[in-house]
């Protein structure tokens, strides 16, 4: 649905003399799928943004080529513009005008008649729990509301393709969840959802696949899921009652099948990598009991995203 | 076509949010006002050389240079408005959609142009009372110049706004385009009492041109050929002005 293929923009910053290149986005390869949900994660300045109003025409890109719901990005804007919607990050709705106006308007503009555009606004309304605040100035909506109008005028016109640049940031956690399923519930209506965000739980969460992106590239591309198992496996670790009985439980677990390697820990515990948590521990947990060890404790951790991101740039997408 | 019903929905849109706050209207011919009344008679024995032998003459010289300035110098001031709607995205969302380029800056032009047919009709009910009087057919074309008198001024400051992009530098820049420009037409004070070579550089103001065919207007001299110069020039401006803000406009919001 989407494809792009080296795209790029720098921007001139400073004045005059001391001008300098940031390459915003440098080389971007991208493949997004019918009917996805694709999140795009990455610090602040990575240039999400920038792809993402490359890719909705609002900036011209200095290089590279897109193809978009079948057009082509430098070639055929108004077939792309057909068949996008676009959700800025600060949304954009005037002060004074209110909900139902600003999608009737937002319909119109798409070239939907007036009758059709009045019906419309008014199912998006009831689509995004609107209907409520239907008649009083986006200046009085909450924060969350807002993110709504902004959502449901992205979509009015029903695109194939919605660009969603962060949209639950800002946002309490019970607006946050509520949001996410507004766009799931897009996705099962078959739009091709492309969002970003620099929420570890949102990626994780909401996302079918993500690129993790940083300084203008993607480091890395696939299922959270995936890219997760990719970098380490999971790790379980079990605590026994003291040093010789770790050492005897090491020997013991590492002639298990379920054990990609075992590890000695200073405090006394044992680390030990595995392919699936789940079904290793309670082999784990047999082996040990035939054996005649006491187990103390036992832990699973799994992998977040942010050790994803950590272990592909070197820094920690919390820290950055 | 696709232009024109774009142009209208966008034209109806900035009606409805200029409904939504009169004051805005009200407050702009607030100054005009308190010119009429405080200015006006000031000027009475300035305007005397201009054949103003009572305040009714007076008034009738003074208000169509008036209204051309309130056209000049309300339109130069609408780019404040097209800055505020940039930064606030609401103009990004409408790139979005394939709504005409041309139709976001012309539909602005045009609720402008209402702005000010509310605000001259305003001045010129206040003005009737004090012996303003002018058949309806000179109104009519009086209104025809006014709006084209608008349509190129908030062309010009739309224009001005897209160049510089920052409300304080435009804010200046204004000032420094409308002061000489009024001064140089002799809206608010007649050119007759400046010296000679002023009144050669006037000619060259095409505002000036307007002050004198909205003059004849206002005197019933329907038929003097300044009305239709002056109309015929500020269709020019306009047209000239909306062509170049539009293509800037085009070309920065592609
Ligand atoms: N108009 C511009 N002029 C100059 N530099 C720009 C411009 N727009 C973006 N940049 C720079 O490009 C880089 C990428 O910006 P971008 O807005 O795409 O980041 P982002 O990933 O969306 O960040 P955030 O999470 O903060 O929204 C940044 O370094 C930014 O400063
Ligand atoms: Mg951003």
């Amino acid at each position: 649905m989407i494809e792009t293929r080296g795209l790029r923009k720098s921007f001139q910053t400073g004045r005059r003399r001391k001008t300098a290149t940031v390459d915003a986005v440098a080389g971007l390869d991208l493949t997004v799928a019918k009917g996805e949900i694709f999140g795009f994660l990455g610090p602040n300045g990575a240039g999400k943004t920038t792809t993402l109003r490359m890719l909705a025409t609002l900036v011209r890109p200095d290089g590279g080529e897109a193809v978009i719901a079948g057009a082509d990005l430098r070639t055929q804007q108004a077939e792309v513009r057909r068949n996008i919607g676009y959700i800025a990050q600060d949304g954009g709705t005037a002060d004074d005008v209110t909900a139902r106006e600003e999608l009737v308007m937002q319909a119109r503009m798409h070239g939907i008649g007036k009758a059709e555009a009045q019906s419309r606004a008014v199912a998006a309304l009831d689509a995004f729990d609107l209907t409520e605040y239907a008649d009083r100035n986006c200046r009085t909506y909450s924060g969350g509301q807002r993110r709504r109008v902004d959502i449901a005028l992205g979509v009015i016109h029903r695109p194939k393709v919605l660009f969603l640049d962060e949209p639950t940031s800002g946002l309490d956690p019970q607006s946050r969840s509520h949001l996410w399923d507004e766009i799931r519930r897009l996705r099962s209506e078959g739009m091709t959802v492309f969002l970003t965000t620099h929420y570890l739980d949102e990626a994780d969460a909401l996302c079918d696949r993500i690129a993790i992106i940083d300084g203008g590239g993607t480091v890395a591309e696939g299922t959270p899921a995936a890219l997760k198992r990719s970098i380490a496996g999971e790790v379980v670790t079990v605590g026994v009652t003291d040093a010789e009985v770790a050492a005897k439980a090491s020997e013991v677990l590492a002639g298990q099948e379920c054990v990609r390697s075992a590890e000695l820990r200073e405090d006394g515990g044992l680390r030990l990598s595995v392919d699936v948590g789940e079904t290793a521990m309670p082999q784990i947990m047999r082996a040990l009991a035939d054996a005649g060890i006491e187990l103390a404790t036992i832990e699973l951790h799994r992998p977040t995203l942010d050790d994803v991101f950590l272990a592909k740039t070197g820094r920690s997408l919390r820290e950055s | 076509m696709k232009t024109l019903r774009d142009t209208w929905l966008v034209f109806q849109r900035h009606l409805l949010l200029m409904a939504r706050s009169p004051l805005s209207i009200v407050l702009g011919v607030a100054q005009p006002v308190v010119y009429l009344a405080l200015f006006a008679p000031l000027l009475k024995p300035a305007l005397a050389s201009m054949g103003a032998g009572s305040m009714t003459d007076a008034y009738r010289i003074y208000v169509p240079g008036m209204l051309v300035a309130l056209a000049l110098g309300g339109g130069l001031y609408v780019g404040f408005g097209l800055l505020a709607e940039l930064s606030s995205g609401v103009i990004e969302r409408a790139r979005v959609t394939p709504v005409s380029r041309v139709a976001l800056l012309l539909g602005r032009a045009l609720r402008d142009v209402v702005t000010l047919v509310i605000q001259a009709g305003i001045i010129i009910v206040l003005s009737m009372p004090l012996g303003l009087f002018v058949r309806i057919p000179d109104l009519l074309l009086a209104y025809v110049l006014l709006a084209l008198i608008t349509l190129g001024s908030a062309s010009i400051s739309y224009g001005i706004a897209l160049k510089v992009s920052d409300p304080t530098v435009l804010g200046q820049l204004v000032n420094n385009l409308a002061q000489p420009l009024m001064l140089l037409s002799g809206t608010l004070l007649p050119l007759a009492l400046a010296p000679l070579w002023l009144q050669r550089a006037a000619d060259w103001n095409p505002f000036s041109w307007a002050v004198v065919g909205m003059r004849e207007l206002f005197a019933g001299h329907t038929g003097d050929p300044a009305v239709w110069q002056s109309i015929t020039l500020m269709a020019a401006v306009a047209l000239l002005a909306l062509t170049w803000s539009a293509r800037l406009f085009a070309r920065s919001v592609r």
